[in-house]
């Protein structure tokens, strides 16, 4: 049977990773090589990077950074962040990304989905989408929620999908931080919507939100940061309580 | 030892060549003919879409080289489906060395079947690597069930996870990315 994937994600600014970790027994908590091969060994299904630096030099060191992460382990991962051409695509695959996952760009040009899904294969085209609830009605953000576009949440992941996304990757606004739980209806929905694997990100707080998210939201994957950083939730564990509750996992 | 990749331009080798790193085994990545027939173990890998991949292949020549080697290769993904005798996508020939074809999924599910999936496999790819172990897979197509299916998967209906006929075999999965089960079926590959 397909398992449930769990994805922690790193933020990564400048090749290094930001917000504190807590694992004692790293190194270099900043060391984003170092989290991710420790995140496979406790058996992570797939990594995510979204890399929020800024500057000139961004390219070449998430290049840099790709390649070194793709040296050292031995499971998928998907890099995200101010990602808009395919000649960014193109530096981050051919460095060793096995996704990458595109937001902002992809609100701002659909034309980009359909002309990454084709040059490189639906396969690897993630299509991350930031929402919150106005008034009832989930409306698409752009900058890490800060903006407020003219999109709705699912005729916008329909058209995403429609153009050649592979997967997608939901954040809820409303959610993301809280410690509450997933946006589990919305996610129901947007499985009923799409054809594609969507993982649920945003409100990860204890086990019983991801037991929530895979049963009631019907997600395929589910993403957390900080609870996995600071060791809030193990991974070991948090497989073991989804098993024991029916949710097949690796 | 010699490992030649065969590069034909189609997606990400990266990780291939990198996996084989992390077992000790170094890697060149090739599309002389010449230098592919020299090599001790065979990697032909791909991603992406078959029709444009086969039409590289074609432009290369290498379409007809890989049926004639002799040595151990490996078809990973799209490379696989291509060693079929056709695909369903873009209505592809394949180059018929496994005796089956390639259709897209006919499911509920969510297409591409995407993740980690239990394989049961048998033969020397398969040795010290338990039943029912996780693989990650992502794709939209797969190969039917054929008498050289050596492992199967199921996703909504059962599918060639692994295909072998000689030296040929052929893996749906993405060894490379499928954490030490894959890294143990590549080293078996590497002992072949």
């Amino acid at each position: 049977m397909l398992t449930k994937r769990i994805i922690p994600c790193l933020d990564i600014k400048d090749g290094r990773t930001v917000k504190g970790v807590n694992f004692v027994s790293l190194r270099d908590a900043g060391d984003p090589v170092e989290l991710a091969q420790r995140y496979a060994d406790e058996g992570a299904d797939e990594l995510v990077f979204l890399d929020i630096s800024a500057s000139e030099e961004k390219r070449k060191t998430l290049a840099k950074l790709v390649r070194n992460v793709a040296y050292a382990i031995d499971i998928p991962f998907t890099v995200g962040g101010g990602i808009s051409s395919v000649e960014d695509v193109g530096i981050l695959l051919e460095n060793g990304a096995d996704k990458v996952s595109i937001n902002s760009a992809a609100v701002r040009r659909p034309e980009l989905i359909s002309e990454l899904a084709q040059k490189f294969g639906t396969q690897c085209i993630v299509v991350a989408i930031d929402a919150k609830q106005i008034e009832n009605v989930w409306v698409v953000h752009l900058v890490g929620g800060k903006v407020p576009t003219e999109r709705k949440l699912f005729e916008w992941a329909a058209e995403a999908v429609e153009r050649g996304a592979g997967e997608l990757l939901f954040t809820s606004m409303d959610h993301d931080g809280t410690k509450q739980g997933f946006a589990n209806k919305a996610l129901k929905q947007l499985s009923e919507t799409v054809s594609v694997p969507v993982i649920a990100s945003g409100g990860a707080g204890n086990v019983q939100h991801f037991i929530d998210t895979f049963a009631l939201g019907n997600a395929d994957a589910a993403l957390a940061a900080s609870v996995f950083h600071f060791k809030e939730i193990s991974i070991p564990e948090l497989k073991s309580d989804l098993r024991n509750n029916k949710i097949p996992v690796r | 030892m010699k490992v030649v990749i065969i590069d034909y331009g189609a997606g990400n080798i990266q990780s291939i060549r990198f996996a084989l790193e992390r077992l000790g085994a170094t890697a060149v990545l090739s599309h002389d003919a010449d230098e592919i027939r020299q090599a001790s173990h065979i990697i032909f890998p791909g991603v992406g879409e078959a029709s444009s991949a086969m039409k590289k292949l074609q432009d290369t020549g290498l379409d007809s080289v890989i049926p004639t080697l002799k040595q151990p290769l490996l078809g990973i993904c799209l490379g696989m489906q291509l060693m079929c005798h056709a695909s369903e996508e873009g209505n592809t020939k394949g180059l018929g060395i496994f005796d089956t074809e390639v259709v897209r999924f006919n499911t509920n599910l969510n297409v591409p079947h995407m993740g980690w999936n239990m394989v049961n496999g048998t033969g020397k790819l398969f040795s010290d690597i338990a039943q029912n172990s996780h693989f990650y897979l992502v794709h939209s197509y797969y190969a039917k069930c054929c008498n050289h299916t050596n492992a199967t998967c199921t996703y909504d209906l059962p599918f060639s996870a692994a295909l072998a006929r000689d030296n040929f075999h052929g893996t749906q999965f993405h060894p490379e990315k499928s954490g030490d089960v894959g890294a143990q079926l590549l080293q078996n590959f590497l002992n072949l």
